[in-house]
C-alpha cells in the first residue's frame, strides 16, 4: 500500500510499504476512504517531537471500510463503515472504565518513554512518534486499528466522509474544550485564541452549548473570517490590543471562560502568522498568558491546544489570584463520538465547513508544505487514498 | 515457612515496583502463581520449567542474545491470593530472592501488585551482562513485565507494534534483523 512516511525535519515520503496485518486478536483492519492532515502533524513535520524515526507512517484523523477483523473482535463486522479515533484505548482499565479514555493505561507499548517525561503514560495516538505508542498512521491506504470495540464508531448512515471525518479528532477535541467551559446557556461569554481547525469548532461548539457571546482571537484574515461566518465577533491580534478589547467585549469583567486552542503549536509554525506577529517564537506560551491575564474572577481557562514540555514565566499568580479553573488534556474521544455524530445526522453542524484543500495522498508531501506556509488560505487539508 | 538470607543485606541490588490492576486478586495470583505464564509478560526471552509444586527452573536470555543466566527457583511462602515469595537455591550463580504481593486497591480500583526482586550480581562469566544490568535497567525490566502483566489481565492481550508496515529505511533494517 502507499503511506506517508516520516523522513526528517520538513521530509515527508510517499512510499510503498507492507499492508498491515491483524497483530492482536481485538485488531481490525480498515481500509481507509478518507484521511487528513491535523496541526500537530506540523509538530512533526517541523521535527518537534523527539522519538521520532525516519519511515514512520503518519497521520491520525481517518475513517474507511473495516476489511478484517480479529478473532476476538466482537461488535465490528467486515464491511462496517467506520471513524476511528486519534487515541488509542482498551476500554479495560481503571481511566477507560471512568470515561478518562485518553488517559488508558494499556495501549502504549512504549510507555516507559512517556513515564522517564511525564511521571506517567496516557493513551496511544496513531502516528504520532514512538514514546506515543509507535502505532504506524492512517495517511495510508490501510491501518491496523487495535481495540477494534472500543475505538471506531460505526457510521451506517449515508452521510458523506466530509461530514463524519472530523469525528476522529478535531470535532471532539473543540467540542470537549468548550464542555470544559462549564457554560450556562445564555450567559457565558467565551474567548477562543486560535482560529484554526481545533479553534473553529470550539466557536461552534461553545455555541451549541449556549453561549450567547464567542470571542475569536487570530490573525490569519481566513481563519477569522471563517470564524465570523461561525457567528464570533472577531479579534484581530495584528491590528488590535487583545486584552483591552477583550475586557471593551466584555464589560470590563473579561471572557467567562477562555480557550487556548494554539498551545505550543505556535511554535511548530502551524500558525505561521500569528508566530510572526506575535513573535511567539520567542514566546511560546503567549497566547497562554494572555488567557490567564484575560479570563474572568472565577472563570475557566481551557486547553485543548497541545503543550508537550516545559514553559517559562507562566504568570501563575494571576489564575491563583482570581480563582480561575483550569482544564485541558487530550480528548476523551469515546464520550464524544456518538452525540457529535447525531449533532450532525440532525443537522445541527456540518463540519466539512473546515476543509479548504484536497489532495491525492500521493501529492502528501506537497500538502504538507502548503499547510505548514499557510498557503494559498489553506486551514485544514483532506487527502485521498484511493487510486 | 521461614526465609533464609539469600542476598546478604548490603551486597544486593533491590528493586520495588507496583501497579494496580483492575481485576481481583485470586484471578491476578494465579496467573502469577502458573509460573509457566510469566514468559509470556517478560520481555527478554525467558524459559521457566516447572520442577516441582515449589521448584522451578528459570533460563534468562540478556541482551545482546548469547548469554544465557539459569537457577533454580524455590517458592518459600505461599499464600493464596495475596502472597508469592521465593529465592534461588544454594547453587545460583546469581544468589535472587523476590516477592509479589497482592492487595486490595481502596475503592473499586482492583488490586495492587507489588514485586520486590533482590539479587546478588557476581562477577565470573555473567560479569558483562551483570555489569549492563544496573538497578535501574532491572527495575526498568520489572516495570515492562508488571506493565505487560497488567494490560494482559485488564484486556486479554499485549499491546504491540511488532510487524505493522514501515518505510525505508526501517523495513530493511527490519528484514536484515
Amino acid at each position: 500500500m502507499k503511506a506517508v512516511c516520516w523522513m526528517g525535519k520538513k521530509k515527508m515520503e510517499v512510499q510503498t510499504v507492507d499492508d498491515p496485518t491483524i497483530l492482536n486478536p481485538k485488531d481490525c483492519i480498515v481500509k481507509i476512504t478518507s484521511t487528513a492532515i491535523c496541526g500537530s502533524d506540523l509538530h512533526l513535520y517541523d521535527g518537534y517531537v523527539p522519538t521520532m524515526e525516519k519511515g514512520d507512517i503518519l497521520g491520525h484523523e481517518f475513517m474507511g471500510e473495516v476489511v478484517a477483523v480479529g478473532p476476538s473482535v466482537r461488535k465490528l463486522k467486515v464491511g462496517d463503515r467506520v471513524v476511528v479515533p486519534f487515541t488509542i484505548s482498551c476500554g479495560g482499565c481503571f481511566h477507560c472504565s471512568r470515561g478518562q479514555w485518553s488517559c488508558c493505561d494499556n495501549t502504549n507499548p512504549n510507555a516507559g518513554l512517556s513515564e522517564v517525561l511525564n511521571g506517567a503514560s496516557g493513551a496511544a495516538l496513531y502516528g504520532y512518534s514512538h514514546m506515543m505508542g509507535g502505532y504506524a498512521g492512517g495517511q495510508a491506504q490501510y491501518a491496523r486499528v487495535p481495540f477494534a470495540d472500543v475505538g471506531p464508531i460505526k457510521v451506517e448512515s449515508d452521510l458523506p466522509d466530509d461530514k463524519v471525518l472530523f469525528l476522529s479528532d478535531i470535532f471532539p477535541t473543540g467540542y470537549m474544550a468548550a464542555e470544559n467551559c462549564g457554560i450556562e446557556p445564555g450567559h457565558t461569554t467565551v474567548a477562543v485564541w486560535g482560529c484554526g481547525p481545533v479553534g473553529q469548532f470550539a466557536i461552534r461548539s461553545a455555541f451549541l452549548l449556549g453561549a450567547p457571546k464567542v470571542i475569536a482571537i487570530d490573525s490569519v484574515p481566513e481563519r477569522l473570517r471563517m470564524a465570523e461566518e461561525g457567528g464570533a465577533v472577531i479579534i484581530n491580534s495584528d491590528n488590535e490590543d487583545v486584552h483591552d478589547r477583550l475586557m471593551a467585549l466584555t464589560g470590563g469583567r473579561g471572557p467567562d471562560a477562555a480557550i487556548d486552542a494554539v498551545g505550543m503549536e505556535a511554535h511548530g509554525s502551524a500558525y505561521d502568522h500569528v508566530k510572526q506577529t506575535l513573535k511567539l517564537e520567542q514566546d511560546r506560551p503567549f497566547v497562554l498568558r494572555q488567557a490567564m491575564r484575560a479570563v474572568r474572577k472565577g472563570g475557566v481557562l481551557s486547553i485543548p491546544g497541545v503543550y508537550s514540555g516545559f514553559i517559562d514565566k507562566v504568570p501563575f499568580g494571576a489564575v491563583f489570584a482570581k480563582g480561575v479553573t483550569l482544564k485541558m488534556g487530550q480528548t476523551h474521544m469515546q464520550r464524544y463520538l456518538q452525540p457529535l455524530l447525531d449533532l450532525i445526522r440532525d443537522g445541527k453542524i456540518d463540519p466539512s465547513f473546515v476543509i479548504t484543500h484536497r489532495f491525492p495522498l500521493t501529492k502528501a508531501p506537497d500538502a504538507y508544505e502548503i499547510f505548514c506556509k499557510k498557503q494559498d488560505g489553506c486551514i485544514k487539508v483532506v487527502l485521498d487514498p484511493s487510486n | 515457612m521461614k526465609s533464609t538470607i539469600v542476598v546478604p543485606g548490603n551486597q544486593g541490588v533491590k528493586i520495588t515496583r507496583a501497579c494496580t490492576i483492575m481485576r481481583p486478586a485470586a484471578e491476578l495470583y494465579q496467573f502469577w502463581r502458573h509460573l509457566e505464564n510469566l514468559p509470556r509478560v517478560i520481555k527478554h526471552p525467558a524459559t521457566i520449567t516447572r520442577v516441582s509444586e515449589v521448584e522451578s527452573r528459570w533460563t534468562v536470555s540478556a541482551p545482546p542474545g548469547d548469554r544465557e543466566v539459569s537457577w533454580t527457583s524455590l517458592i518459600i511462602n505461599d499464600e493464596p491470593d495475596r502472597l508469592i515469595a521465593w529465592r534461588s537455591t544454594e547453587d545460583a550463580e546469581i544468589p535472587n530472592a523476590g516477592s509479589v504481593r497482592f492487595e486490595i486497591a481502596p475503592g473499586n480500583q482492583g488490586t495492587e501488585v507489588t514485586v520486590s526482586l533482590e539479587y546478588n550480581p557476581p562477577g565470573g562469566k555473567l560479569g558483562a551482562w551483570l555489569a549492563k544490568l544496573s538497578g535501574e535497567e532491572a527495575g526498568q525490566q520489572v516495570a515492562d513485565a508488571l506493565r505487560r502483566f497488567k494490560a494482559l489481565m485488564e484486556t486479554g492481550e499485549i499491546p504491540t507494534t511488532e510487524g505493522q508496515p514501515v518505510g525505508e529505511p526501517q523495513k530493511s533494517k527490519r528484514a536484515k534483523s
